[in-house]
């Protein structure tokens, strides 16, 4: 028999605690970038847009070591808020955030770019002509006219740093209430050889990983169809 | 007064040219942009709307949009522009598109009366047809009450019978809002309706000017009646031979001779002229 009362659901917690504050922080960070990379004719577009992609084809353990050693108390960046704050950026939640940030930057800025881009330029160009700034025209006219890519751009994101396990155990190591997330947790099941517990995180994390997929393609046939896009 | 001096390269259809325009128009005009496609018009529209930077100058009453040392950008300069494709806000309804520009419900009102859209005011973009989003564009243009009003060729996607009810809107809103009109368009019809002024650019210089009159009648000397159109076919009939002419969306036949029969080629743009008749006209 399974035992439900003494199944620990405190990794998934921590996982979407994670991901939720990696998700806020990303978007905020990365829309300027892409609505700067989706309007502009700077020649150096390609060397940011290669940068911010970066995380995508380098192997977690590759992110997680450099960003291991540039938060710990090794390198300036790490002494520096370790003397001035006293905050310590390795080994705990705040590292986490920091690390997974950088490794879901382009699945939050990815999906944004893109659907900028797809605006009709007229549109935009509109809106600067009655009297509004970039600003003005990309919260009231750019984001309500991208809802999909928004969307895609939210929850891909979310999903993604739900499901990173390399950097996370890197950075964070595995901390029972602090840094312990649910993909890490599965991985000791495993090694711990508890398969019934390891089934049932993983039958977990599908069925809510299916479920917010499913509803992102939901809501997109719906948009598309509102705006009479598709 | 609006006073422009503008010089600026452009990729156009045949190479690289440029556009040197030299021009003043006076307030509360209404000026007709014809030529070619390719010659600059949209260009020239877009410098003066702040869209695309240019060298020169252009100044509009007492305001200067354009020198040497700096470029007004577009939403400092009080115009309004109604685009070809109409680019409404998709996301907002029809009176929250002309809302956006400027809270002011009372004018938003009396212009969807005026083009009879009110009934309409609540719908999507996406629900409308061309000639409705076309007014909901010509409306929302208007909600700054900008001093300069500038079309992009804003009837060439309408069906003929929906052109003639929008040059109505056009020509009563320039009106009543006093607005300066800067109109791109192909349709020597359209031209002479609305426009008190034509200027026609050719690889972006303009190379003539004057009325719709004057500058579209065709009919020289003691010709009564002159038409250009294109030549579609030629058909040989017994002894003669039949020119057959597509002049606007109408396709006549016209009777011609052995000699001309062979001079003429198939595609070209021929002159359709005649002096015998006293034209009649009927509904």
């Amino acid at each position: 028999m399974i035992a439900w009362e003494s199944l620990d659901l405190e990794p998934f917690l921590i996982s979407f605690k994670l991901a939720g504050l990696t998700t806020i922080i990303l978007f905020v960070i990365a829309l300027p970038i892409a609505w700067w990379l989706s309007q502009t004719k700077c020649k150096y577009k390609p060397v940011v847009e290669a940068i911010s992609s970066l995380p995508i084809v380098l192997p977690p353990s590759v992110l997680g070591f450099y960003i291991l050693y540039a938060l710990s108390y090794n390198s300036p960046i790490g002494a520096f808020f370790e003397e001035a704050f006293g905050v310590k950026l390795v080994f705990n939640f705040t590292g986490l955030v920091i690390a997974s940030c950088f490794y879901s930057f382009p699945f939050m800025i990815q999906p944004l770019q893109s659907g900028l881009e797809s605006l009709h330029k007229n549109m935009l160009e509109a809106s600067y002509i009655a009297g509004k700034s970039k600003f003005q025209t990309l919260i009231f006219v750019g984001l309500p006219n991208i809802k999909p890519a928004l969307l895609t751009a939210v929850i891909v994101t979310f999903a993604h740093t739900v499901g990173e396990f390399g950097v996370v155990l890197m950075v964070g190591g595995s901390i029972p209430g602090e840094t312990k997330v649910a993909s890490v947790a599965i991985y000791e099941f495993v090694e711990i050889l508890d398969y019934t517990t390891a089934h049932i995180y993983s039958a977990i994390m599908i069925i809510l990983s299916f479920l917010v997929l499913l509803g992102v393609y939901t809501f997109n046939r719906h948009q598309n169809r509102r705006l009479g896009v598709a | 007064m609006l006073e422009i001096d503008v010089h600026k390269p452009l990729q156009g259809s045949a190479g690289e040219m440029n556009l040197d325009v030299h021009l003043t128009i006076k307030e509360h005009d209404f000026i007709a942009l014809s030529g070619e496609s390719g010659s600059g018009k949209t260009s020239l529209l877009r410098v003066l709307a702040g869209l695309e930077e240019s060298a020169g100058s252009i100044r509009f009453a007492d305001e200067i949009w354009l020198d040497e040392k700096r470029s007004l950008p577009a939403r400092k300069r009080a115009i309004g522009f109604v685009f070809q494709d109409y680019a409404l806000f998709s996301n907002m309804s029809v009176e929250q598109n002309l809302l956006y520009v400027k809270k002011d419900r009372a004018l938003a009102t009396h212009l969807l009366e005026l083009t009879h859209l009110d009934a309409l005011k609540g719908r999507l973009p996406s629900s409308l047809s061309g000639g409705q989003k076309q007014r909901v564009s010509l409306c929302r243009a208007l909600m700054n009450r900008p001093r300069l009003l500038l079309m992009d060729e804003p009837l060439s996607a309408l069906d003929p019978r929906m052109r003639t009810q929008l040059q109505d809107d056009i020509l009563n809103l320039h009106k009543e809002f006093g607005t300066t009109t800067i109109m791109v368009s192909h349709d020597p019809s359209e031209i002479y309706r609305l426009a008190n002024r034509v200027f026609v650019l050719e690889q972006g210089k303009i190379i003539k000017e004057g009325t719709a009159k004057e500058l579209f009648l065709k009919a020289q000397g003691s010709q009564k009646f002159s038409l250009r159109g294109e030549l579609l076919d030629i058909i040989k009939a017994d002894v003669i031979y039949i020119g057959v002419v597509s002049i606007g969306q109408q396709i006549v036949e016209v009777v011609l001779d052995e000699k001309e029969a062979q001079t003429l080629r198939i595609g070209q743009s021929v002159q359709v002229n005649t002096k015998a008749f006293s034209p009649s006209l009927s509904q």
